[in-house]
């Protein structure tokens, strides 16, 4: 029996499972994203889900499961049409959601359905690679067989980061890794360091291990190889939502499970993922220069039409219509049944199909998807052209434009640089997925300050004073909206955009990251010459430290008002708010009986905001509002500790935020005892807590002193009877 | 479509197959399964089967186009097919064959053959592939002019009063056919076998061999002659940057020979001292130009200046009956810049965010070179050795059946602009 069961276990582990999220959850390629999925966009000519799912193919994964969530029909008909489902081999099943909106929501869907059986493969349909798994995957099996704890593989890659804009050749922010370099196991990982140009690693790291490398200069694939624990890692932490912000730092914090993740680093095979325009840019001269090797255009890995490859990296699709004064430079895609004319110049750009470019054109270092008219003396440099766009002769594109589908440019207009023009109007900010995108931003250290210097203000002020958005803005004829960058997104877009940094920019962020070396430099003086820290400067650190809990504290506490506040406005259950607040605390580090105060402190305002007149009418407003919450505060009040954390809350009210509440102390105390919300113990602890403070801080226990007075009357009646 | 087929094309579109030698065994099987599967119909049965092979051969060669021993492989079953039928037909008819002629034009149509002279000259190209060459050459050629006649509408005229022995033919036709594809699998597997046994003539005492790369036929030529109590050392240049020539040398030294292993550059320096070089071919072509390793113009270039012999190992699904037109390109294939460079190493040249955001770093990595014929002093296949005129001759014979497939290098060659 156990013979067969172990025999059934080898049979289910054999297929190699992977999981594709064919949905990035962010909204850095909108507004191309708002019409058509990020992993149907084409790359160097073929749907980038095309590359991931070839690479995997070869890579002899049997089962994929392709993750639908944005535009998930498309995905499918896609699928369907181009006969990825019928391979020998290699099945590809979809799964699909609407209401994912991260990652982890994914592959707790995932988990649900019970469809992994063993390690599995979890890539973004974005990916671009041609590693082989299988060194990868022994070792991920060699260290399960040892330690059951090594959940999942991380695939890595050399790659320097610029040394100017801090960020890699991908435009990802520079990743800091600490790495054990005999186990290869993972110790730290941040990708979202400050400017400021430190890092605060944990002394235990350095204790704990005989040797750690720390290292700037590689690049996250976002290639995973994992156990099927991590699904189920997923579903218990249900506030995991981002793979590495949220899963990775998670478990490498956490050591009470004893999780490990390990890397595995790969030399000479490529591997990147398409994260925003920079990166497409990148990945698509990578794939001209054939790093990508075998998935390459004049390969035909799959579906994409026959390329041939000329002399100087030149590759050409047949039925090409050319005119013989037209000069296309080196590392030029052209594809199938475009039409060039006269003194018309192209370089390092990728021309999809059907294009008709009219003559004297200059085109530099563009992204020009299918079916695009492009008409006689158009300029444009480093953008990206999508479907069915027209460009009305002598139209301009500037560096960083995104002309996204079947827009249409007015004639002689110049598009302004980095701008994004589409037929869709820029949504408002409050949807669901900026949101998301504001969340992520949150959490992560604030934004530097736009350094673009004042002429992309000026641009900005500029375009807010043209005509109502009801009217197109893209020039005489023109079809579109462009849409306007967000305020302290300009750094983003630069760093994010197609086109390369210019000089200028180049020199303006060299200056700062100067200034900001030199100001720790100038303290560094001050200090003592041996390096030791004085007595002083000891002090200065914990009070530092005591006032980051402290902002934590009152952040975390803002934040829990606002959950509760849209509870109450959306008429939330219960439930729903508990796992909310839940999550704040666990992403705050605070204990259960912050949470009891803040919440306690949520619904006194609650009762505050109400309109009321006199003190009786307060006073109706908190009976009614605690019997509605009842349960909910119910629920953080398991002990004595968090009841004594709600009265001193109270009390700090009445004598700073709220005021109003102070004559009716001893009522609504009074109330909370008969609602059994607070117990006697709790009240005579306090009162006892309270009998060494100061003259000023005990107003309230003698205005509560009878109450008091008779609770212990009673207790001791009790303890007679 | 046949799964065989289907899998096999994804293999060769993504390049998971490697070797000319590998892809023409391959190649043959897949053909051979093909064949074995289809069901003929009871009249035009050659002509079906060259139907279904053609298609299949075309889907083929354009998985891969610059693997020419493809569209050997498929060349050489068309021959197979045709030659079994007319020699099947030669029996049945017998004296009939004469009267055939007449229903040549309908032919022609059908099946775009250029000509009798042609069928005939392929069937004797065959043969001299084949060992027994002179007399079945003569032979056939009378009976290959049958070739149209049955092929496509032998029915007609003599369909009534053969129909008794058409099963028979029929499957007499597909078990020859099948019969002679085993014989061309086999002759792949075994030609450095055939090649090698030749060795000893052109391998003399005390002589210095210099090759580049590495090449299973070029190591098992050395081997004989070393079983053969030849002494003789080898040079063995490696092969940058597959570096196979370290493989190479590995498995001389294994089987006892003196060995001494140069980089590329130091070839010219080297060549002086050597008496003979023997390289491995990846295609000779039509015109006897070689298709090989990248560096070989190089080694063939010093060893003219230094009147070196120059030697080509090539099996004979190595013979390809193309002409190159400009083979540094169209007969090329780039491969992966990170077998030059680390590209960790190299990132920071390939940063696109700044300055012009052209790429300034170019790395180019063709697997191969064009080695013109005059450069080559002896061809040796499976069948002797020859020169590289001579070459010429084999090659073109096997093209002319060619209602096959061409690999599109001649149109390409239109739509290059010098």
């Amino acid at each position: 029996m156990v013979a067969k069961k172990d025999e059934e276990e080898e049979l289910a582990r054999t297929p190699l499972q992977a999981i594709i999220l064919a949905d990035s959850f962010t909204t850095k390629f909108r507004p191309i994203t708002l019409e058509r999925p990020k992993v149907l966009l084409p790359l160097v000519n073929a749907p980038m889900i095309d590359y991931t799912l070839a690479w995997l193919e070869s890579a002899g994964v049997e089962e994929v499961f392709v993750f639908c969530c944005a535009h998930s029909k498309q995905v499918i008909d896609y699928l369907d049409k181009s006969n990825w489902f019928g391979q020998p081999n290699f099945s590809v099943t979809t799964i699909e959601s609407h209401n994912a909106i991260s990652a982890g929501d994914a592959l707790r869907l995932i988990y649900e359905q019970q469809v992994i059986r063993g390690d599995f493969i979890l890539v973004s349909g974005d990916t671009v690679s041609n590693m082989s798994l299988s060194q990868a995957l022994k070792e991920h099996k060699e260290r399960r067989r040892n330690d059951s704890n090594a959940v999942m593989t991380m695939v890595i890659k050399q790659s320097k980061p610029s040394p100017i804009t801090r960020q890699s050749r991908l435009g990802t922010e520079e990743l800091f890794m600490v790495i054990d370099p005999e186990t290869k196991q993972l110790l730290y990982y941040e990708d979202r360091v400050n400017l400021k140009g430190y890092l605060s690693l944990d002394k235990a790291l350095l204790t704990d291990n005989t040797s750690i490398s720390l290292q700037n200069d590689k690049q996250d694939c976002y290639i995973d190889i994992c156990s099927p624990e991590v699904l189920s890692l997923f579903t218990d932490n249900f506030d995991y939502q981002h793979l590495r912000r949220d899963f990775v730092k998670g478990l490498l914090v956490d050591d009470i499970m004893g999780y490990k993740i390990y890397t595995h680093e790969i030399h000479s095979s490529y591997a990147a993922r398409i994260d925003n325009y920079r990166s497409y840019d990148t990945i698509s001269k990578d794939i001209i220069q054939r790093w990508t090797y075998p998935l390459v255009p004049d390969v035909q890995f799959f579906g994409n039409s026959a390329t041939k490859l000329e002399r100087q990296g030149m590759y050409r699709a047949p039925e090409i219509k050319q005119s013989r004064l037209s000069k296309i430079g080196p590392f030029t895609v052209i594809g199938t049944g475009t039409s060039i004319g006269i003194n018309t110049e192209i370089s390092n750009s990728v021309v999809g199909e059907g294009c008709s470019i009219g003559a004297n054109v200059t085109i530099e270092g563009c992204y020009i998807w299918d079916n695009v008219t492009i008409e006689d003396g158009c300029k444009l440099k480093h953008s990206i052209v999508c479907d069915g766009v027209t460009m009305n002769s002598g139209a301009a594109l500037e560096p960083g434009v995104v002309l996204s589908f079947k827009v249409v440019v007015g004639r002689n207009f110049l598009v302004p640089a980095y701008s994004k023009v589409s037929l869709l109007q820029q949504p408002i900010k409050q949807d669901s997925d900026e949101e998301l995108e504001y969340a992520d931003n949150s959490s992560g250290i604030p934004e530097v300050p736009s350094i673009s210097g004042t002429l992309d203000k000026l641009n900005e002020e500029e375009r807010t004073e043209l005509p109502d958005s009801q009217e197109y803005d893209v020039g005489d004829g023109g079809v579109g909206f462009i849409w306007l960058v967000s305020e302290g997104g300009q750094e983003e877009e630069l760093r994010h955009s197609v086109a390369p940094i210019p000089v200028d920019k180049l020199v303006a962020i060299m200056q700062i990251t100067n200034d900001e070396v030199d100001i720790p430099n100038e303290d560094g003086s001050f200090l003592p010459p041996s390096g030791e820290l004085g007595p002083d400067s000891i002090t200065n650190d914990s009070n530092e430290d005591a006032e980051d809990i402290r902002d934590d504290s009152i952040i975390f506490e803002r934040e829990v008002e606002a959950t509760f506040q849209r509870a109450v406005e959306e008429d939330v259950t219960d439930d729903h708010v508990i796992l909310e607040v839940n999550s704040l605390r666990l992403s705050y580090n605070m204990a259960s009986a912050d949470c009891a105060g803040a919440l306690f402190y949520s619904v006194m305002k609650l009762a505050l905001d109400a309109p009321h007149d006199s003190p009786n009418e307060l006073y109706k407003n908190v009976v009614t509002t605690v019997r509605k919450w009842k349960k909910l505060l119910k629920y953080y009040l398991p002990s004595i500790d968090e009841e004594i954390e709600v009265i001193l809350k109270f009390e700090e009210m009445c004598l700073e935020s709220a005021k109003e509440y102070s004559p009716l102390f001893l009522q609504v105390l009074h109330h909370l005892y008969d609602q059994d919300i607070i117990q006697e113990e709790a009240i005579l602890d306090w009162a006892s807590e309270k009998e060494g403070a100061e003259e000023s801080d005990k107003v309230f226990v003698k205005q509560s002193e009878k109450f008091i007075q008779w609770l212990k009357e009673a207790s001791e009646e009790e303890e007679e009877d | 479509m046949n799964a065989l087929v289907t899998e096999f094309i994804i293999k060769l579109k993504k390049r998971k197959i490697e070797g000319s030698k590998a892809t023409a065994k391959l190649t043959a099987e897949v053909l051979r399964s093909c064949i074995s599967q289809k069901r003929l119909p009871h009249t035009h049965q050659a002509a079906a089967l060259i139907d279904a092979i053609r298609t299949i051969g075309e889907k083929l060669i354009a998985a891969n186009p610059v693997e020419l021993a493809i569209g050997n492989i498929v060349r050489r079953v068309l021959n197979i097919i045709r030659e079994e039928d007319v020699s099947l037909t030669a029996a049945a008819v017998g004296g009939l064959a004469v009267s055939a002629g007449s229903d040549d034009e309908d032919d022609f149509k059908q099946d775009d053959h250029p000509g009798l002279s042609a069928a005939a000259v392929a069937a004797a190209a065959r043969s001299t592939l084949r060992p027994p060459s002179l007399q079945t050459l003569l032979e056939d050629i009378p009976q290959s002019t049958a070739v149209p006649h049955t092929s496509s509408s032998g029915g007609d005229s003599e369909g009534k009063s053969k129909s008794a022995d058409k099963n028979s033919k029929s499957r007499k036709l597909k078990h020859n056919v099948i019969e002679a594809v085993n014989e061309l699998i086999q002759d792949i597997v075994t030609c450095h076998e055939q090649i090698a046994e030749q060795a000893v003539e052109h391998i003399h005492h005390n002589e210095v061999i210099l090759t580049l790369g590495n090449s299973r036929t070029v190591m098992e030529f050395l081997c004989a002659a070393k079983e053969k109590k030849r002494s003789f050392r080898v040079v063995v240049a490696e092969g940058a940057p597959r570096y196979q020539g370290h493989a190479l040398a590995k498995e001389l030294v294994a089987r006892g020979l003196q060995t001494t292993v140069i980089t590329d550059s130091a070839i010219f320096a080297m060549i002086s001292r050597v008496n003979m070089v023997v390289v491995g071919a990846h295609t000779v072509m039509a015109n006897g130009g070689v298709i090989a390793p990248v560096g070989m113009n190089m080694v063939a270039l010093a060893a003219q200046r230094h009147a070196v012999p120059f030697v080509v190992l090539a099996g004979a699904h190595k013979l390809c009956p193309l002409y190159p037109h400009n083979p540094e390109v169209l007969l090329n294939e780039l491969k992966s810049p990170a077998e030059l460079l680390d590209f960790g190493e190299f990132s920071d040249c390939l940063d696109f965010g700044s300055s012009s955001g052209s790429p300034l770093l170019h790395v180019v990595n063709p697997a191969f070179d064009y080695v013109p014929p005059n450069l080559v002093s002896l061809f040796i296949t499976d069948t002797g050795g020859h020169n590289a005129s001579y070459i010429c001759s084999i090659n073109i014979s096997e093209v002319t059946h060619s209602a096959e497939p061409k690999t599109s290098c001649r149109q390409e060659v239109l739509s290059w602009i010098y």
